[in-house]
């Protein structure tokens, strides 16, 4: 019998893979040099990279942190790195970052003239208060941000939208305790006077009584509380308002304000009621229709001529409205986009299960329609955000305004892209986190296979 | 209380629009602190420090007339206003006055409805360039690409400029001071033109200043002061004088140094009355009797504030030139304290 088996029987050992398949050589391989014309355009790119970067990484790492002025950043780098090198100041972000962060905000409201590192007798820490908040922020979107969290932090949420302007501009409690109970008269009407003069009646009697309450009883009822039992603290004029604090502040207030105005505005653009509609879609298209800057000029300077000489209108409260009706209304687009991207059958469906409006909205269109929107509403958000920079031109100094500011400086002048590289560096830091999160949630989110 | 706390505030705008306008003396009397305009940033003018604390030549009269009418030069509160802005702030009482090296023109004083007070700084439209063009004069300047800032007084100054020697440029429009330093230094326009104090200003912070020069031609009249509404004449008096008063106070040799001991009485009536150990001049503009010394006080005459803040020995380095006192042959001319 032959032993000759012209089939092998055993396996051959596995070899390792060419060289060339395998780790950098192989990725570049088959990522950069996959053809001719790849080849080519990959060496020209890294060209280019390597040439900016050239220019960029010893500009911002052969720098001086510790001059006190200009000419002396440009004698300490000229003595590190010699005559013809040209580095960065970053001195200057060094010596302003507080100012950067929190503007003019006292560092110790209780008397608003102590100066940061001196904190007169019985003071908070410095800058308790914007830090105070900035973490409230934080811990009202936590839960909002992150359905693991538990269920109760919900609450700090709920109340943090009156906290936060008490919190920075000070003044009586009483003032955020009014103004959450516009909501709860809100509420109680709708509960009261829905069931005996209808739903109508009911909303049109929410929407009423609440602005009533605002405008006209809530500021007598916070002072005759605050004769009661005093609560209060120092008060912070808008005027001190300044650097990344009135940035972020404009930013959450506009973003916090126009999701649920513009969720408002969408609903209110579908409606059946003509002349709810008519309004919703004149106020879209007239606040689209105009850029942010226009609004903010009539915010500053128109305003102040209509309103009556004298009128004490807080410049900052005049942007934040401006800023949260035009987020809002850019706001209900998307929201519409939702709306209509849902399928009718989901209509019908709610209707067919017996929900009211509301219901119906609350359960079945809302959770599926703002599911659909999330990355416009991001995108809105990381907009407005960044929008607000465009408060310089009407002389609030946020960061951007406050480089004028801080370049007026004799110590400072002729400084200018060290202050922007840090300003776009903080930027970039928030608008990042923002849209990493909203891919975070679309995956989270996704239900389709 | 202050109730500009959310949706409260709107309640104020109504509220407070009843509230019919009193004098802005009063007005700033009531407040306890004066609002006062001023630039967001002009070297030497108006600045922030690290601390937040307003410091410069403007910033200066702020205080001076802070000090005039409360008696304290740190009851301020500083307004940045923007060139957009400035006028309609004024107009609409969101300040008492506006400090914010501001031209005084025609029309701003009549079509406007301001009332200048005086002349705190007088400037001028200058031109400056690299000293390897090898440019000696405006005139030569044939041709040239220039770089100036959009909307203001210069704009039209230089045009006019260019027209009247019928010569040519080519404009470069910019937006503000630092971005104008950036296009220059990187060659974008051969001139920079702008008031004769910012090009100081700005040549200061270059790496080599020697390597650019400012031409001797000057080309307009750029008279800066202090502004105030139309129709209030007790504020505006107000105003005038205490600016009067700085520049009075050098004329005289007051100094922040021997105030103290000026006030203890002098053999100068005008001093007394200025310091007001004599006479009833406070009593007139409805301040109290030592107003002048307040205002003195608060940062010292105006060449104390002069050299403080644009002077020789800051960066800026400022001669004092029309801004002298008419006895040095300058142009600071203040009416006579009686």
């Amino acid at each position: 019998m032959s032993d000759i088996s012209f089939v092998r029987t055993d396996m051959l050992p596995e070899q390792e893979p060419p060289a060339t398949t395998v780790g950098f050589v192989g990725w570049a391989r088959a990522n950069l040099f996959s053809s001719p014309l790849n080849a080519i355009l990959s060496i020209l790119s890294i060209v280019a990279v390597l040439f900016v970067l050239s220019v960029i990484l010893p500009w911002a790492f052969m720098s001086s942190w510790n001059a006190t002025s200009l000419t002396d950043c440009r004698e300490q780098i000229a003595a590190a790195y010699g005559p013809d090198h040209h580095g960065a100041c970053w001195a200057v972000i060094k010596d302003r970052w507080v100012q950067l962060v929190f503007g003019f905000y006292p560092p110790y409201p209780i008397d608003g003239t102590a100066h940061l590192g001196s904190p007169p007798e019985g003071a908070w820490p410095a800058y308790f208060r914007p830090i105070a908040t900035f973490v409230l922020i934080l811990t009202a979107v936590a839960p909002v941000l992150f359905d693991k969290l538990p269920r109760k932090m919900l609450l700090i949420t709920a109340v943090f939208p009156f906290l936060m302007p008490w919190m920075m501009w000070g003044g009586t409690f009483w003032n955020p305790v009014g103004a959450m109970l516009g909501f709860g008269i809100g509420y109680l009407a709708y509960r009261f006077i829905a069931p005996i003069a209808g739903s109508l009646a009911g909303v049109i009697a929410a929407a009423l009584l609440p602005i009533i309450w605002w405008l006209f009883l809530m500021g007598g009822f916070a002072s005759t509380m605050q004769s009661i039992i005093a609560l209060d603290i120092p008060t912070v004029n808008s005027r001190k308002f300044g650097g990344f604090t009135v940035s972020i502040f404009i930013g959450v207030v506009a973003i916090v304000g126009s999701l649920p105005l513009g969720i408002i505005l969408a609903l209110g653009r579908q409606s059946d009621l003509l002349i709810v509609k008519a309004l919703c879609v004149g106020f879209i298209e007239f606040i689209r229709g105009v850029p942010l800057i226009t609004l903010l000029f009539v915010a500053s300077t128109l305003l102040n001529i209509f309103l009556p000489p004298g009128t004490e209108f807080d410049i900052i409260l005049r942007v934040l409205i401006m800023v949260t009706l035009f987020a809002s209304a850019y706001m209900a687009e998307v929201v519409r986009g939702g709306l209509a991207a849902l399928p009718r059958g989901q209509y019908e469906a709610a209707d067919a299960l017996g929900l009211d409006y509301w219901k119906a909205q609350r359960l079945i269109i809302m959770p599926q329609a703002l599911k659909i929107s999330i990355p416009g509403i991001v995108s809105t958000f990381i907009g407005i955000f960044k929008d607000t920079t465009l408060v310089s031109i009407i002389a609030i100094l946020d960061p951007l305004g406050l480089t004028a500011g801080i370049r007026a400086n004799a110590q400072w002048n002729g400084i200018y892209w060290e202050l922007f590289a840090f300003i776009a560096f903080v930027f970039f830091i928030f608008c990042f986190s923002m849209s990493r999160y909203s891919m975070y949630l679309e995956r989270k989110l996704k239900t389709s296979h | 209380m202050k109730k500009s706390v959310f949706l409260g505030a709107l309640t104020v705008a109504s509220i407070a629009a009843g509230g019919a306008f009193a004098g802005t003396l009063d007005d700033v009397k009531a407040r306890g602190k004066l609002n006062c305009g001023v630039t967001t940033g002009l070297v030497g003018f108006a600045a922030p420090d690290a601390n937040g604390e307003w410091e410069g030549f403007d910033v200066g009269v702020c205080r001076a007339v802070a000090a005039a009418v409360l008696g304290d030069a740190t009851a301020v509160e500083f307004v940045p206003t923007t060139g957009k802005t400035r006028f309609t702030a004024l107009a609409s009482g969101e300040i008492d006055l506006l400090a914010r090296n501001t031209t005084w023109t025609f029309s701003r004083d009549v079509d406007l409805k301001f009332e200048f007070v005086g002349v705190n700084y007088y400037d001028g439209q200058g031109f400056m360039v690299p000293t390897n063009l090898g440019v000696t004069s405006a005139k030569d300047l044939d041709g040239a690409t220039v770089c100036i800032q959009t909307g203001t007084t210069t704009e039209l100054n230089l045009a006019d400029f260019f027209r009247a020697n019928s010569i040519s440029y080519e404009p470069v429009p910019i937006e503000t001071n630092a971005e104008a330093q950036q296009q220059y230094l990187a060659g974008a326009c051969d001139v920079y033109t702008t008031d004769a104090s910012g090009l100081a200003a700005t040549r200061a912070t270059f790496e080599a200043p020697d390597e650019h020069v400012l031409l001797p031609e000057i080309i307009s009249k750029e008279p800066l002061g202090p502004l105030v509404r139309h129709g209030d004449n007790e504020w505006g008096d107000v105003v005038r004088w205490t600016l009067n008063a700085l520049i009075t106070a050098e004329e005289l040799g007051v100094t922040s140094a021997n105030i103290a001991e000026m006030a203890a009485g002098s053999n100068n009536p005008e001093i007394n009355r200025l310091l007001g150990t004599e006479g009833s001049l406070g009593e007139m503009l409805g301040l109290s009797a030592d107003w002048g010394k307040n205002a003195l006080e608060a940062g010292g005459n105006y060449a104390e504030l002069f050299e403080k803040n644009i002077g020789e020995n800051t960066p800026i380095a400022l001669s004092r030139g029309l801004n002298a006192q008419w006895t040095d042959g300058g142009l600071l001319y203040s009416p006579p304290f009686r």
